[in-house]
């Protein structure tokens, strides 16, 4: 590709770098980008999943993930890696990415990576045909494209750099520095760059002089280069050979810092790692020579290297290469944002209606719309439209736990309290507060179980051996009276449900292969309501496309008990507004009901 | 800098730490002791029953190479292999006693050049192993180009630079399979290693480059080893450890010491003060100084612009008006760049120009990408403060050219404290291209 990166690049960002991103964020908002040039963020210690930025004036979310798997696989337009992990882990997290493919650059800026694990990085890299930007650099820019991270500086500089749009030269260097030096000097003295890249300042870097020169040979944009080398290393010379052999023919303007070096035999060790001249040949001079003598222009030194730009870039304007580069509109960030204290990301009552995850609310409220419960339920609970089978499946669900008689803790509670003169809410929250462990967590129990076992292709004996191990006994398993010669209707109409309406139901099969187990043991070892609901769920969200991950969190999230507080809310209703109406007296439990036996505090 | 010299000791207790992994085949007694003077020596004999049952060798252990041709190798009192305990302890005692010339590089047996002359404070001392020429191999390992690169001859020992024609060299990849260098050594093996003798040299080469490769050193050469058998003796070995693999080489390399070159001159407190600031910073400060008396000083921030700095002070003004060179970056703290700054004030406020000329002082750097120029010059300014009249006394002209985040600020800040300290100061900001204050200093 002719271009590093375009107005569509999209990164993934390895550590979250909150200012270097926001840098990023605010120079895509500035250029007009459509998308923020950071798709994720890999964070392995986060706990929350996104980060917020300021976009403009505004604020946006981006995801946070704990591993670049999974930040690529939610994100496979990303082809750019910014791997920003320290020199300890920025090579593992390199060669992950390389063994995962799907990159096409990958910008390191650690400094300090072993040589031979550098050295390692780079061979598979250029094997794989990715580019590698670094390591010890602070990154690359396509100016009015795509910038990584901190290079350019602030908003201000890169305005006055003109780094907010296209110029015609492309710029290499090795230092991070001097590059934004250089596109300042390139934009006072032409046009701006095209296209610049650190390679960075250790000794051994993935892309090389020639490797970036050669890409801005093909790149239409650039017109023009601007190589600044260093003391110390041959690189320089494949730049020489490239355009001795015709494969280097736009202008390259060039030289090598450290002159100096010449003064002091030894033990001054002048910029960076990778300067050490081992060789007359490797020496600033005898490279500013040598590309003298090429054809390259090359200034007398460093403080002339000005007029040297401005005299190519004025021969190609004069001759037609180069034309006037309108400055194109851009945004302005503001000077004073504020972070926002709550966010929203399910429904919104700021426009004319308020909506449900984009709805409108009358759009799914009349019965001509065709909506049900179920899909308000998919909207606000999981943002997504569910199809017609699920939706239906969790208004079955809400209807089958509405209500299991008086006589249910919850249902017991919140009659005791409306007894006791409260008000509906006071009454109905008594009960649900009973929803837990033991009263209605058996739906989250079957699921999160089964699922384990499930998942870790447990045989149904072994399954049992685990909980035996666990000490708990299998939730969503047995009732009180109801057996397999005798069954459980809801259960029936559950599962004849889900047989003629879902794509398939693995969990299901294993768990009534467990059933079988279990009832050869004891009749009314029988998979029960809530089990047969904790586990269909798990079915319809596989079904649904959804990941292992994604269901664990739901599960561990409480999304299982929440169809249960859900659907018994209406039945507890119903029993506080039965006292109501029937005028009930307060309640007291009669004594002889209760055993009492109380001894006398001993005194310690 | 990533490749650090280490001493002949240390490069053997590292290799043989690890002997039994890289060399199953062979054995190698592993005995050197490294002391600084003759009681040390005889300290370690008592512990050390070679030392004094054994002809010994003894001979400076500081990174410098040709210790023969520089007359400082010891194994012979009256005749080759009869050193003892006593001679060895008295002889080290007699070298370390007063400062000694080196030379570091020979045309034959004349010694050319300039030699550096310190003292030798370092001696290895070993057995004397009694072996024949052809028992002498020679074996070394480094990175050329991207590539790693296997030397290997049947000429050892002081020979093998005059006859390197006869060096075999194998080039590797830094992906080559253990089954690729295997094959690759083997096939390579110098025509001149007695056949009976080639299976023992490409097993002990397949070790050594295996060795060199997995403990990161970033050169290793062995001249010469004699193998007798599978028995190994390592009779001169120069090493470099690639330090920045420090951090997952703890185990296998031990507490190891980077020293000095010899006859480089002492590093001056300043100099391991900012050293040692820089060991303990996120940031990166760097002090060499080149000429204490000179008149032109430089405190440049970033790693490009402090060479573009140096290049241009030599080429406008000359080498010889150049008193230091260094940098800052990397975001340093208010804390630690007023540190930094007071160091090279301190140094440049001791005396004052010999022929009486105002000195310069350039406080320079590029457009800055992250580090907040304000801040950073908040700390000069408060280094200003407590420096002021010795750099009135001494007098300075300050030249300031800086960009980056916040600059504006950091120039404003900069000028007024200067201004209220009466320093003479003139600043400049990006619109000035980032070395024209060094022509206006020396045009000045």
């Amino acid at each position: 590709m002719a271009q590093l990166f375009t107005r569509d690049t999209q990164a993934i960002f390895w550590n979250n770098n909150i200012s270097a991103i926001q840098r990023m964020l605010d120079y895509d908002y500035t250029i007009k980008r459509e998308k923020p040039s950071i798709a994720a963020i890999v964070a392995p210690t986060a706990e929350s999943k996104f980060q917020k930025f300021f976009w403009g004036g505004d604020e946006i979310m981006i995801n946070l993930y704990k591993t670049t798997s999974e930040a690529k696989k939610a994100h496979p337009n990303a082809d750019v890696l910014l791997n920003f992990g320290s020199f300890r882990t920025a090579y593992d997290v390199t060669m992950e990415a390389l063994d995962m493919g799907g990159f096409t650059t990958i910008m390191i800026t650690a400094e300090g990576i072993p040589e031979r694990l550098a050295r390692k990085m780079n061979a598979v890299a250029r094997e794989k045909n990715v580019t590698v930007i670094g390591p010890a650099t602070v990154g690359a820019i396509s100016p009015g494209a795509f910038k990584i991270a901190n290079i350019g500086g602030t908003i201000e500089n890169i305005i006055n750099s003109k780094l907010h749009r296209a110029g015609s030269c492309g710029l290499v260097t090795r230092s991070g520095g001097l590059f934004n030096e250089l596109s300042n000097i390139i934009a006072i003295n032409a046009d701006g760059i095209a296209e610049g890249v650190a390679i960075g300042g250790d000794r051994f870097v993935g892309s090389v002089f020639i490797d970036n020169l050669l890409r801005m040979q093909d790149n239409p944009e650039v017109k023009y280069m601007l190589l600044l080398g260093e003391v110390g290393g041959t690189e320089e010379y494949k730049v020489i050979d490239a355009v001795k052999s015709g494969k280097i023919t736009k202008p390259i303007i060039a030289w090598c810092i450290g002159t100096i070096a010449k003064h002091y035999s030894s033990g001054v060790q002048f910029g960076h790692a990778g300067a050490s001249a081992n060789a007359d040949r490797e020496t600033a001079e005898a490279k500013n020579k040598a590309m003298s003598e090429a054809g390259i222009y090359v200034p007398s030194s460093f403080n002339d290297l000005p007029t040297k730009i401005s005299e190519v870039y004025n021969k190609l304007k004069a001759d037609g290469i180069i034309s006037e580069i309108p400055e194109p509109a851009m945004n302005t960030v503001p000077k004073t944002r504020r972070s926002k204290q709550f966010i929203c990301t399910i429904s919104d009552d700021r426009g004319d209606e308020a909506t449900y995850a984009g709805f409108p609310i009358s759009s799914v409220a009349t019965p001509d719309t065709g909506k049900g419960i179920g899909d308000v339920i998919s909207l606000l609970w999981f943002k997504k439209q569910y199809p017609k089978w699920a939706t239906q499946f969790i208004e079955t669900v809400i209807k089958t736990v509405a209500d299991h008689g008086p006589a249910v803790s919850g249902a017991h509670n919140a009659k005791v309290t409306a007894r006791a003169g409260k008000s509906v809410v006071e009454s109905l929250v008594t009960g649900l507060l009973t929803i837990g462990p033991r009263f209605g967590g058996a739906i989250d129990g079957a699921a999160e179980h089964f699922k384990y076992a499930d998942d870790n292709k447990l045989t149904p004996v072994e399954f049992l051996n685990h909980m035996k191990k666990l000490g708990i006994p299998i939730p969503g398993i047995g009732h009180r009276i109801k057996s397999l010669r005798n069954p459980d209707l809801r259960v029936v109409g559950l599962k004849k449900f889900a047989a003629e309406h879902f794509p398939s139901t693995p969990l299901l099969d294993y768990a009534l292969s467990v059933e079988q187990l279990t009832t050869s043991k004891k009749d009314n070892l029988i998979l029960n309501v809530d089990g047969t609901i904790g586990i269909l769920m798990v079915d319809m969200w596989r079904a649904l496309g959804y990941s292992e991950i994604e269901i664990d969190e739901f599960i561990s999230s409480g999304t299982l008990n929440a169809f249960f507080i859900a659907g018994r809310t209406i039945g507890f209703i119903g029993h506080v507004l039965d006292e109501k109406r029937l005028a009930m007296p307060m309640y007291r439990h009669p004594m002889d009901d209760i055993l009492y036996q109380v001894d006398m505090a001993e005194e310690i | 800098m990533a490749q650090k010299a280490i001493r002949e000791y240390d490069a053997k207790s590292i290799l043989a730490k690890h002997w039994n992994k890289y060399f199953p085949d062979f054995t190698y007694a592993y005995e050197t002791v490294l002391v600084e003077n003759g009681t040390g020596l005889k300290d370690e004999a008592k512990t050390k029953t070679w030392l004094t049952n054994k002809a010994l060798v003894a001979k400076p252990d500081m990174l410098f190479g040709k210790r023969g041709k520089n007359g400082l190798v010891l194994f012979r009192d009256n005749k080759p292999g009869d050193v003892t305990l006593e001679k060895a302890a008295s002889w080290i005692d007699e070298k370390a006693k007063e400062k000694q010339n080196v030379y570091f590089s020979f045309h034959g047996d004349t010694p050319d050049g300039e030699p550096k002359t310190d003292f030798l404070t370092q001696f290895i001392v070993e057995p004397f192993t009694p072996h024949a020429q052809e028992e002498e191999y020679y074996i070394s390992a480094t990175c050329v180009g991207d590539d790693d690169v296997l030397y290997m001859s049947a000429e050892g020992g002081m020979e093998v630079e005059e006859n390197w024609d006869k060096v075999i060299e194998v080039t590797f990849p830094i992906t080559a399979t253990e089954d690729e260098i295997e094959a690759k050594i083997r096939a390579n093996i110098p025509a001149d290693v007695a056949g009976k003798d080639k299976e023992g040299f490409a097993k002990f080469a397949i070790g050594f480059f295996k060795a060199y490769r997995e403990l990161n050193f970033a050169y290793l050469e062995i001249n010469p080893f004699v193998m007798q058998g599978n028995k190994i003796e390592l009779l001169d070995m120069v090493a470099k450890l690639d330090d920045t693999a420090g951090f997952m080489m703890t185990k296998e390399w031990g507490d190891i010491e980077y020293p000095t070159a010899f006859g480089m001159e002492e590093k001056s407190p300043e100099v391991m003060a900012i050293e040692e600031a820089d060991s303990k910073s996120g940031a990166s400060l760097k002090l060499t100084i080149l000429k204490p008396e000179a008149r032109i000083w430089t405190m440049v921030a970033g790693g490009g612009a402090s060479v573009v700095y140096a290049d241009t002070i030599a080429d406008l003004a000359g080498i010889e008006d150049l008193a230091n060179y260094g940098e800052y970056s990397g975001g340093p703290t208010t804390g630690e760049t007023q540190f930094y700054a007071e160091t090279v004030l301190d140094l440049m406020t001791r005396e004052k120009d010999p022929k009486g000329r105002d000195k310069v002082l350039i406080i320079g750097g590029a457009i800055a990408n992250f580090t907040d120029v304000a801040a950073t010059f908040t700390g000069i300014i408060k280094a200003f403060e407590n420096y002021a009249e010795k750099m009135k006394d001494v007098g300075i002209r300050i030249y300031v050219r800086r960009g980056g985040p916040n600059y504006e600020k950091g120039l404003k800040d900069i000028k007024e404290a200067a201004d209220r300290l009466g320093l003479w100061i003139d600043v400049y900001g990006p619109e000035t291209h980032v070395t024209d204050i060094v022509r206006m200093a020396v045009e000045a």
